[in-house]
């Protein structure tokens, strides 16, 4: 623990800032300033939406987690007896985009980089605060047209819309989806862009750019991924939706179009999304062992480069989705060898992360074993991904479960991993109480074992060659999807738990002091929650990040209730 | 429900045992590394945890020569996984030149598939033990993927494009035929079976199945009806070209150009004529487009091929 908190005497009571003092009624911050409606929804305040963007993204995360409920259920038979083939269809593409564009990918940048972003780099807020505010409804009016898509009955042609499919075939909502990812997408433009320019212009004094927090780099590598992306994906679905109504040929051979086309454009986008949601889980994971273990962090500069080489890297690693679609064998060569090489930046920050931990002074709070449930789920998730970009190998598990797991171990186990620690990590920052540690820690197992035991299986499934998206599938696959529908049930326990105990320390957790768990950084040096404007004076940064002293020890002041 | 977790689909084509060597590997190799990371976080989360008394951190900045051998050491690894990944990858792409020829064509939601002595069936597929094969595929409308398991094999079946692969069959037995991209409602039912013979049972097969007649002979009939041979007449001065031992040829096109004389470029011609024009040739041919189905396609193709071929009476190239 730092110096700004005293060492608590007696035991505090509940009700009471634990630490610095405070009299009850807790000065005016970004949350009391004002109660109205408007002074929320008209908002400039980056914290103020960042909170709306947690609402908003975490409804989305239940609708989207009913849906794979609903999957599961279905599937703990081999035969189609609780929903229509076509229903189950709609709601495997329905999980999908739900999941995918409405929380994957918006849930970091969008959520904590909102709220961390300019407090992390000492600003008052991000350069454009009036686009950031722009950019909530943007997303909300994606969210809008999405469930307007699901109410009229749904789309059926998987998050990955392949054509002719889509553009000819599907008899479902396809071109109001196509509208609303397109729209979602300047959403996370706009966000990018706030980011880059924040980065760039608004930086403290003293705060030089191998000072930034691992976080910044994350949040700023992710952002010229998302700027540099995200237009392909909104020029293809709009190619979709004008095949749709115009049958212009630009993918369905009928027309004189390419279905195959579609499959490059798409991913040329949708593979660095996996990085847009990867990197800025990343980010988080070195906030939380370096804050958990007292330590710098084991390699700053290399972990910062790795950052950047991943963005890049990533941008040519597309056709490892197109090994079995007639792209040409010495394309195919060139894309598994660029996949390779992809991987070794995120081995590197996997051994940077656990050297961090070598002689710390390691606290196994909430966050931090959320932290090491992704070390373990994120390492099988990047070592299967090893498999499938060897093309011999693909070749046999493309398409099947071995690829549904791999990339739920991945973007679940990593990315949604991640998140949970990171809201946990700064929820006194953002509301100024303390959750339940224990129910906490509780949760974070409960999450680890659920997740394997979901995933697990599936792999096995997948080189027995149990396709995706099947509805009905053969009587000798049933152990294993009973097994794994066990364990979504047990999954989603774990994920219902914080939603229940965060809102209720809203009211009744212990109030957070400044810096509960003593860590650096310059967001643990102002008021949690913070006032309007963060900072009384601007900071002047004098020393690198993560700079705790030698011989630190945590004071566990999170754990005294 | 059968009880016992099976790990390996069976073992009936010949690259079942080198897709699971390499993937016994790959297996074993994240063994290594999984026990090793899990150790250490484990290891570091207990000797270091925080406790009254304990030593506090210790300030580590990095160590070159330790980040340089965790570059080093995942590098040469994944280099040694991708070179061993794609010698796989080119023994199941290519197949031997005594591959037996069948076509398939995939629809929603069936597959069809057709003998090169042909017989016709459907999601079922009868083929005769070690003996190499190679299906032609094209799909009637969406992307579908045909992929059976057992011989660790999987192919995109495209509109309008043909594509390929091939496999020979080792352990006699009925195998999982799936469709592996998903193509609408009733992807998951657009399944069926494949049956590996033994040679004698697999000509049983053929004489009991409804024969009729061979693709090529199909195709002759064809070419007749469709009046094909009023301007292909194989003779000087013909409207259009002849096509005797033809196949496989570069041809050279009136725009400068040149294609290869094969599949695609047939089944182009008779959709869009106009698209590539043979030097020396007029624009005549009208388009078959609608009147001729994927399946008469593909029998033209192989009555086309059969004149380029000395065994059944074409030429010599
Ligand atoms: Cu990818
Ligand atoms: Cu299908």
């Amino acid at each position: 623990m730092s110096s700004t908190v005293a060492p608590h005497a007696a035991a505090p009571r509940p009700d009471l800032p634990a630490t610095d003092g405070h009299a009850v009624e807790p000065r005016e911050n970004y949350l009391n300033v004002d109660y109205g409606w408007k002074s929320w929804l008209l908002s400039t305040d980056h914290k103020r939406i960042a909170v709306m963007y947690l609402i908003t993204i975490m409804f989305m995360i239940l609708v989207g987690g009913s849906f794979a409920i609903l999957l599961r259920l279905e599937l703990a038979t081999p035969a189609g007896d609780l929903l229509q083939s076509e229903t189950y269809n709609k709601i495997f593409t329905m999980h999908g985009v739900v999941m995918v564009f409405f929380f994957l990918i918006p849930g970091i940048p969008a959520v904590l980089g909102n709220f961390l972003v300019p407090i992390m780099i000492g600003a008052k807020d991000l350069a454009f605060p009036k686009i950031n505010l722009l950019s909530y409804y943007i997303f909300l009016a994606g969210i809008t047209l999405t469930l307007i898509a699901v109410a009229m009955g749904g789309v059926d042609t998987g998050w990955t819309f392949y054509t002719p499919y889509s553009s000819t075939y599907a008899n479902s909502q396809v071109a109001l989806a196509a509208i609303a990812v397109f729209v979602t997408g300047f959403s996370s433009i706009l966000t990018g862009l706030n980011f880059i320019v924040t980065v760039h212009k608004m930086r403290a004094p003293g705060m030089t750019w191998f000072r930034l927090p691992l976080f910044i780099w994350a949040q700023y590598a992710t952002s010229l991924i998302i700027m540099l992306g995200t237009p392909v994906i909104a020029i293809t679905v709009a190619l979709v939706g004008l095949e749709r109504l115009f049958h212009i040929g630009i993918f369905d051979p009928t027309y004189g179009g390419d279905p195959v086309l579609f499959q490059h454009m798409f991913w040329f986008y949708s593979h660095p999304a996996v990085y847009i949601m990867i990197l800025p889980a990343m980010g988080v994971m070195s906030e939380l062992v370096t804050a958990f273990s007292k330590k710098r962090v084991f390699g700053y500069h290399i972990m910062a480069f790795s950052t950047l080489a991943i963005a890049v890297i990533g941008f040519f690693v597309w056709g490892h989705h197109l090994f079995v679609s007639g792209q040409s064998t010495y394309a195919g060569v060139m894309f598994s060898v660029i996949t390779m090489l992809v991987a070794v930046p995120s081995a590197i920050k996997v051994f940077n992360w656990v050297s961090t931990m070598y002689r710390g002074d390691v606290w196994l709070t909430t966050p931090m074993c959320f932290a090491i449930a992704f070390l373990g789920l994120f390492t099988v998730g990047g070592l299967t991904g090893i498999f499938l970009g060897a093309m011999g190998f693909d070749i046999h598990v493309h398409d099947t479960y071995f690829v549904v797991a791999h990339f739920h171990y991945v973007m679940v186990g990593g990315m949604v991993t991640a998140f949970f620690g990171g809201i946990h990590f700064w929820w006194p920052k953002m509301f100024g109480r303390m959750y339940p540690e224990n129910m906490g820690r509780i949760s974070a197992a409960i999450i680890f074992i659920g997740f394997n035991l979901t995933f697990f299986p599936q792999f096995i499934l997948g080189y027995m060659g149990m396709p995706r998206r099947y509805h009905f599938y053969p009587e000798e696959w049933q152990v294993l999807n009973v097994l794994s529908t066990a364990g979504a049930t047990l999954l989603g326990t774990g994920y219902l738990l914080p939603m229940i105990y965060l809102p209720w320390s809203l009211k009744f957790g212990k109030v957070a002091s400044k810096n509960p768990w003593g860590a650096k950084g310059l967001e643990w040096q102002i008021d949690s929650p913070p006032t309007t404007f963060n900072f009384d004076k601007v900071p002047i940064v004098t020393e690198e990040a993560y700079a705790y002293p030698e011989g630190s020890r945590h004071q566990r002041e999170a754990e005294v209730v | 429900m059968q009880t016992g977790i099976p790990l390996f689909p069976e073992n009936a084509s010949t690259f079942a045992t080198p897709v699971d060597t390499l993937y016994v590997a790959l297996v074993l190799v994240s063994i290594v590394f999984m026990v090793l990371i899990a150790g250490l976080v484990i290891g570091f989360a207990i000797r270091y945890r925080t406790r009254p008394g304990s030593e506090g951190a210790k300030q580590i900045h990095g160590a070159t020569s330790l980040e340089l051998l965790w570059t080093a050491v995942p590098l040469g690894i994944v280099m040694v996984i991708f070179v061993w990944g794609t010698k796989v990858w080119f023994q199941i792409s290519r197949p031997p030149a005594q591959a037996e020829q069948y076509y398939v064509t995939g629809k929603q939601w069936m597959w069809k598939i057709q003998h090169p002595t042909g017989q016709r069936e459907i999601n079922m597929l009868h083929v005769p033990i070690n003996q190499p094969i190679q299906l032609r595929m094209i799909s009637e409308d969406v992307i579908h993927s045909f992929y059976i398991p057992a011989f660790r094999v999987k192919r995109d079946v495209l509109p309008g494009r043909y594509s390929t692969m091939w496999f020979e069959a080792t352990k006699a037995g009925t195998y999982h035929l799936f469709c592996a991209e998903y193509c609408g409602t009733k992807h998951s039912q657009m399944i069926g079976s494949v049956i590996v013979m033994e040679p004698a049972d697999y000509e049983r097969w053929l004489s009991g199945a409804v024969a009729g007649e061979s693709p090529r002979d199909q195709g002759e009939k064809l070419f007749a009806a469709l009046r094909c041979d009023t301007c292909h007449t194989g003779l000087q001065g013909a409207r259009g070209p002849d096509f005797k031992g033809l196949w496989g040829q570069k041809v050279q096109l009136s725009d400068g150009s040149s294609v290869t004389f094969d599949e695609d470029y047939v089944r182009e011609s008779i959709l869009i004529p106009t698209a590539k024009t043979v030097v020396g040739f007029q624009q005549l041919m009208p388009t078959y487009a609608g009147q001729v189905g994927e399946d008469q396609i593909l029998s033209l193709i192989a009555y086309l091929k059969s004149l380029s071929d000395p065994a059944q009476g074409g030429a010599k190239p």
